[in-house]
């Protein structure tokens, strides 16, 4: 008989909330934990500021990921430029290190037809809204590299309650099956809205799950970027060496509302969670780090914030200047099919028509 | 009486049936602690216990799939979808599973439960969240489905659906969930389901609608008929099964007919009304059948939603068409 008594549960940490780390064995230079930082830095200023401006009506609901930095931007520190992201919406701080240009990040929160436009050169899938479709996308690209005979990598970024659909499991399966060099990447922040993972799931752990699997399954400290950072290394290792793929279920906490339009008072108590606000935020971690080996103060921290505010304000000025021009809708009947069929045509002219001649929303 | 939302007047329609009937459950993604993202079952879990008001895993083909064995034995589960856009996860259950046990078992079985599900734009929803599915479901034999534009008929409508013993699909326009307060019974009544109604009367032309674009439409129909044109404007109800009976009288007196939906529009309900007007109507019409509806690309992002939904607009070139012969 198979008991869940009878796994081992270990739970990888390499920096503790004190900044101290707790092996002799560093992987990272102490340049890159500094870069590192910086990433959170911004990726936790442009959260900010994107929830600021949705309040303020100027982009649409929005995801936010303030308390996701460390597990985001640790995992993506591990890729190659070439590896593919098969990402959720709520990525934008691991996307934004991976090359996704902040521009198009607030395109598509603002709505704009393009939002969904990644650049050539960058292997990120548009944000997935379907939970968990993304995982089998990631064995699907997979696939091609090894049919390819490339060494590039593909990870799927998903929540603890898509470990819930079918497409997880499924994807899991064919991805050990055909032993394709994938990484399947959770981000277990105990919540999938108001369910909490208690009652999402009965078992321990996700990363478990892959024992069924026939994979290795890792848990991580979430909030600890150096942790991370060397969980996925090793199975990134592990895939492009053709050794099949890995699950990592990095824990960590959503700090804000599920969305913009979420009321999380409803479900999780201010107790709840208050220590993730501070002792555990995995900044805070990296920045005590940084500060006792002197790479950082708090001079450099103002400095920083401020050069980093400047630049994206001056960004968003640029596309709030232009929303007159955004792209009208006849421009979506391009992208339906590689060629417009009759009907579409002729709803195409319509709609060109209507919109240059009414008035009626203004 | 009371003045409610529609919101209000569905979490109405399920609190009174759960309380009269102890088959009764709900099932669905936050339904429970949260109340729902809508907060259509705000409560429910305080008032009927876990048991009764699940919290599920995140699974919509197991919520529906769980929902089609309990009714099979015995219960008349209420399953939310949290938005229509992900219903196709669950597509098997519904349209494989759920339609057809019925006829499978010839009559042994059935599954008398209900799906409920927000739709419809103009919300500035994220992408996935708007789509109008209607016609996937209406071409599935073994379903019915319910799409109210109103308060009053949610609640009725609702718990139709409910005590319906077939699979029932109730789709609700988020954009109507708190736009207006009506006037509803404080008690139990039913609204059934394959009805339309005519909501305003004329003889010029006819305008069959249901769910989001009823409201507007009411209101235009409203600003003709000071001008002098008398339209006549049907509320569909229930897309499926459709009451021809209610649209034929009608052409037959207007002699002209619209179809107004925000689904897209090639195979769409709008197509299928079309269909039976040309049927079993067509002598009666002088002016070819026009459809506003959405147009036929995914629904859009929302800078340009409101270009791309049925909009006043278009809805009067349409009218002026029509009057033009
Ligand atoms: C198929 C599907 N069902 C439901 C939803 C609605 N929904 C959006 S996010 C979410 C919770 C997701 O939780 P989790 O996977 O833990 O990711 P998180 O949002 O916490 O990052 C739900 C239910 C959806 N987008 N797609």
């Amino acid at each position: 008989m198979f008991r869940e008594e009878d796994l081992t549960f270990e739970r990888v940490e390499r920096l503790n909330e004190d900044g101290v780390l707790l092996h002799d064995k560093k992987v990272v230079s102490d340049e890159q934990v500094l870069e590192m930082y910086q990433w959170m830095l911004k990726a936790r200023l442009l959260d900010e500021k994107l929830l600021r401006m949705q309040r303020q009506g100027r982009i649409g609901t929005y995801a936010p990921y303030s308390g996701q930095e460390a597990a985001q931007i640790g995992s993506v520190f591990a890729l190659e430029k070439s590896d593919w992201i098969c990402p959720s919406y709520r990525e934008h701080a691991g996307n934004m290190v991976h090359g996704m240009p902040l521009e198009q990040i607030i395109l598509y929160a603002k709505g704009h037809l393009h939002g969904g436009r990644v650049p050539e050169d960058v292997n990120i899938l548009p944000v997935q809204i379907i939970i968990a479709a993304q995982t089998l996308h990631a064995v699907g690209t997979a696939y091609a590299q090894k049919y390819r005979g490339e060494k590039h990598v593909s990870v799927s970024y998903f929540g603890d309650g898509a470990t819930s659909q079918g497409d997880f499991h499924e994807a899991l399966n064919f991805a050990s099956v055909y032993q394709v060099p994938a990484i399947f990447f959770c981000q277990n922040n105990q919540y999938a809205i108001s369910v909490p993972v208690e009652k999402q799931m009965a078992s321990k752990s996700i990363a478990q799950k892959a024992v069924a699997y026939g994979m290795p399954g890792v848990q991580v400290d979430g909030n600890d970027v150096l942790a991370v950072y060397e969980v996925m290394k090793e199975a990134v290792e592990r895939a492009r060496n053709g050794e099949g793929p890995t699950l990592i279920e990095a824990v960590t906490y959503r700090l804000g509302p599920h969305t913009t339009s979420d009321d999380p008072t409803k479900y999780r108590s201010k107790e709840n969670v208050e220590p993730w606000r501070e002792v555990k935020d995995p900044l805070r971690r990296v920045r005590l780090y940084l500060e006792n080996s002197n790479l950082w103060d708090v001079e450099k921290e103002k400095a920083f914030v401020q050069t980093f505010q400047d630049e994206l304000d001056h960004m968003i000025d640029e596309i709030e200047s232009k929303e007159k021009e955004f792209p009208k809708v006849e421009e979506a009947f391009e992208y339906v099919y590689q060629e417009k069929n009759a009907q579409l045509e002729e709803q195409q002219a319509e709609a060109r028509r209507i919109r240059e001649e009414g008035d009626w929303h203004e | 009486m009371s003045e409610i939302t529609m919101i209000e007047a569905i979490r109405q329609a399920m609190t009174q049936e759960m309380e009269r009937d102890s088959r009764v459950l709900i099932l669905g993604e936050d339904v429970g602690r949260n109340g729902g993202v809508f907060r259509a079952t705000d409560g429910l879990i305080d008032q009927f216990g876990e048991e009764r008001v699940m919290d599920t895993p995140l699974a919509e083909s197991a919520i529906i799939g769980t929902a089609v064995g309990m009714s099979l034995n015995g219960l008349r589960p209420i399953a939310e979808i949290q938005f229509l856009g992900f219903i196709y996860e669950a597509m098997d259950q519904v349209a494989n599973q759920a339609a057809r046990v019925r006829f499978r078992s010839t009559g042994r079985y059935h599954v008398p439960m209900v799906i409920r599900s927000p739709y419809g734009g103009g919300v500035r929803t994220p992408e996935l969240h708007s789509d109008s599915l209607e016609a996937l479901f209406s071409h599935t034999p073994g379903l019915k489905v319910v799409m109210p534009s109103n308060p009053y008929d949610a609640k009725g409508l609702l718990i139709a659906a409910i005590r319906d013993e077939d699979p029932v699909l109730f789709f609700e326009p988020m954009k109507l969930y708190r736009s207006t307060k009506q006037e509803v019974p404080d008690q139990l009544y039913e609204i059934p389901i394959g009805k339309a109604k005519v909501v305003r009367e004329g003889n010029q032309a006819t305008i069959v609608s249901w769910g989001p674009c009823v409201p507007m439409l009411e209101k235009l129909v409203d600003q003709y008929k000071k001008e002098g044109a008398h339209l006549e404007l049907i509320d569909l109800r229930t897309v499926a099964p459709i009451d021809a009976e209610t649209i034929l009288e009608s052409v037959e007196k207007t002699e002209r007919l619209m179809i107004v939906h925000e689904a897209v529009k090639t195979n769409g309900i709008g197509a299928e009304v079309a269909a039976l007007v040309s049927e079993k109507g067509v002598f009666s019409l002088s002016a070819p059948i026009l459809r506003i509806t959405g147009f036929d690309t995914p629904y859009p992002v929302g800078t340009i939603e409101d270009d791309w939904l049925p909009n006043e607009k278009r809805i009067k070139d349409a009218i002026q068409q029509l009057l033009s012969y």
